[in-house]
């Protein structure tokens, strides 16, 4: 049986196709000012690439932010529960999960067969969230991707003063005139960014093992601040950023059972 | 991005002096000095009356800043800093104004210098500066009652209208006037970080809003946030907006309508409230010292 997921995030759109529970295809699009148009484009290239039948996708469930405005779909599902279950089928031990998006942070405590037990959200502020490292980035006028690895150059902790964004990125810039080194600027917004997540997810209470998804999973500058900042280590899946359509996808594989 | 490389958010700065006026016959001139996080002011008083002032952005150094804003609101007016007889610094860089007898802080310096410029039936004075929003209680004297401020977060501050402006290359001394010019209020902007704001301006422009429709919605959200801030601290009459958003008529008219409250107005420059307060501090510091000195 073939299944899909479709994860409308902020930033980007994921689409996962999932047969007999082995991943046969994914794609990824900016979500853009169209959302449902790049969903269509984005689920048409997943299948061309991975060879799969469209009329033998029996089921298809989306998730995410935006996930009313995805065409074709036959269900829903809220982006929380979608990652539980993607994380449960790519790692059974996990208990936390920490999923830090574009515009979103979330920590999601879970039962061994990815029920929910309770999660914690920031969704009112870029802090602690995605687009605080990539505005930051910006002021340093480094890419988002450049801008992790610096972070790990340095061993130097700066504290940020500001928790906004916008004034956090006017410390960045007087920083940056106190000819403070780029990498202790990249680890000191990399450590505000994950105290603020750890501080939502001892919320809802840590638990081993941890792990780490969303498309922030990918920057290692933050993945290092959050272990400092956990004091263990977390587990970071592959393709991290299609977590929640996977498990959108093994939600739509139960519902056409 | 932007290809623009015009800084929509820069504000113009200035300075002043009362030609009218000979500080050399004056017994007292005593200075205020507000280094804010965002814009500085200096104001030069004689014997308690405003005679020279300047307002400038805040350089990344704080003393600097100071130095700055001092020596252009003396500008053309024959004195130096050593005809001062006393200087008081406030704002959050107070404690890095360099040739200050004292500081005290932006709070009670906004209520002090709100007595002045909007008179003694004042009582809540709501400070919109360029990081933080403040909202002051004060008695007919000008002292601080209580207050209430959001330095946490930019929604609601000058800091995030520039960011606006910026995004919609809208000049900022243009932002409330243009806001204004709708046919009907648009609902307000529903993000409250301004990042995400940002990201709704643009798909709201995308789906077709005009950017005054756009201002209209931030101006309105930005005037909501505040009334809340207001609501917690309670709203006593007579009451006055200071500080850089107070020109912002996009954000003064949404804010009276939700209130339902016309604020008073001035004939003074609302940015230069702090400094006015510091001033005046600074000219009853002076008046103690010398009695003492007189004992």
């Amino acid at each position: 049986m073939i299944t899909a997921g479709i994860d409308m995030g902020a930033k980007y759109i994921k689409v996962v196709l999932l047969k007999d529970g082995v991943v046969q295809g994914r794609a990824i699009a900016a979500t853009g000012f169209e959302p449902t148009a790049s969903a269509l484009e984005c689920f048409e290239r997943a299948t061309k690439e991975s060879s799969v039948d469209k009329s033998s996708i029996v089921h298809i469930t989306s998730t995410g932010a935006g996930r009313k405005a995805a065409p074709n779909v036959d269900s829903d599902i809220t982006d929380v529960s979608a990652t539980a279950k993607g994380v449960v089928h790519l790692m059974k031990g996990v208990r936390t999960v920490i999923d830090v998006g574009a515009e979103e942070g979330r920590g999601i405590k879970i039962e061994a067969d990815g029920k929910v037990v309770d999660f914690a959200v920031n969704e009112k502020c870029a802090a602690g969230a995605g687009a605080f490292a990539e505005a930051m980035s910006r002021a340093l006028e480094v890419s988002i991707g450049e801008f992790g690895q610096l972070s790990l150059k340095s061993e130097k902790t700066i504290p940020m003063n500001a928790q906004c964004a916008v004034f956090a990125e006017s410390e960045v810039v007087s920083l940056v005139h106190a000819k403070t080194p780029k990498h202790d600027i990249a680890r000191s917004v990399h450590d505000a960014i994950a105290s603020r997540i750890v501080s939502m997810v001892r919320r809802v209470g840590i638990e081993k093992e941890v792990a780490l998804v969303g498309g922030v999973s990918h920057n290692p500058g933050f993945e290092d601040s959050l272990n400092r900042g956990l004091e263990m280590q977390v587990i970071v899946p592959e393709y991290p950023e299609y977590v929640g359509a996977l498990g959108a996808a093994v939600v739509a594989c139960e519902r056409a059972k | 991005m932007s290809e623009n490389t015009k800084e929509f958010w820069r504000w113009k700065e200035y300075n002043w002096h009362d030609e009218t006026m000979d500080p050399k016959v004056a017994e007292t001139i005593s200075a205020g000095v507000d280094v804010g996080s965002v814009s500085s002011q200096a104001v030069v008083m004689v014997d308690g009356r405003l005679y020279a002032y300047s307002n400038m952005r805040t350089g990344s150094d704080s003393p600097d800043s100071a130095r700055k804003a001092m020596s252009w609101a003396l500008e053309n007016t024959g004195l130096t800093l050593d005809n001062i007889h006393y200087t008081v610094g406030t704002g959050y860089g107070r404690v890095n104004v360099p040739f200050a007898d004292r500081a005290i802080t932006e709070i009670a310096c906004h209520a002090r210098g709100g007595n002045l410029m909007y008179g003694p039936t004042v009582r809540t004075i709501l400070d919109m500066g360029g990081q933080d929003c403040k909202a002051i209680h004060c008695d007919e004297k000008g002292k601080v009652t209580n207050f209430l401020m959001n330095d946490k977060c930019a929604a609601g501050t000058g800091r995030g209208m520039e960011v606006f402006a910026d995004l919609l290359a809208v000049p900022i001394e243009e932002v409330g006037e243009s806001s204004l010019d709708v046919e009907e209020e648009p609902p307000p902007v529903s993000s409250t970080c301004v990042v995400f704001a940002k990201s709704e301006a643009s798909s709201l422009l995308r789906e077709g809003w005009s950017k005054k429709r756009v201002l209209a919605a931030y101006c309105s959200a930005m005037a909501h946030r505040v009334v809340s801030l207001l609501e917690r601290i309670g709203m006593e009459k007579d009451f006055a907006i200071t500080g850089g958003i107070a020109k912002n008529a996009g954000v003064v008219t949404r804010l009276e309508r939700e209130l339902d409250i016309t604020s008073l107005k001035s004939k003074y420059d609302t940015q230069i409230a702090g400094a006015i307060g510091a001033a005046l501090f600074a000219k009853t510091l002076m008046e103690k010292q010398r009695k003492k000195v007189a004992k």
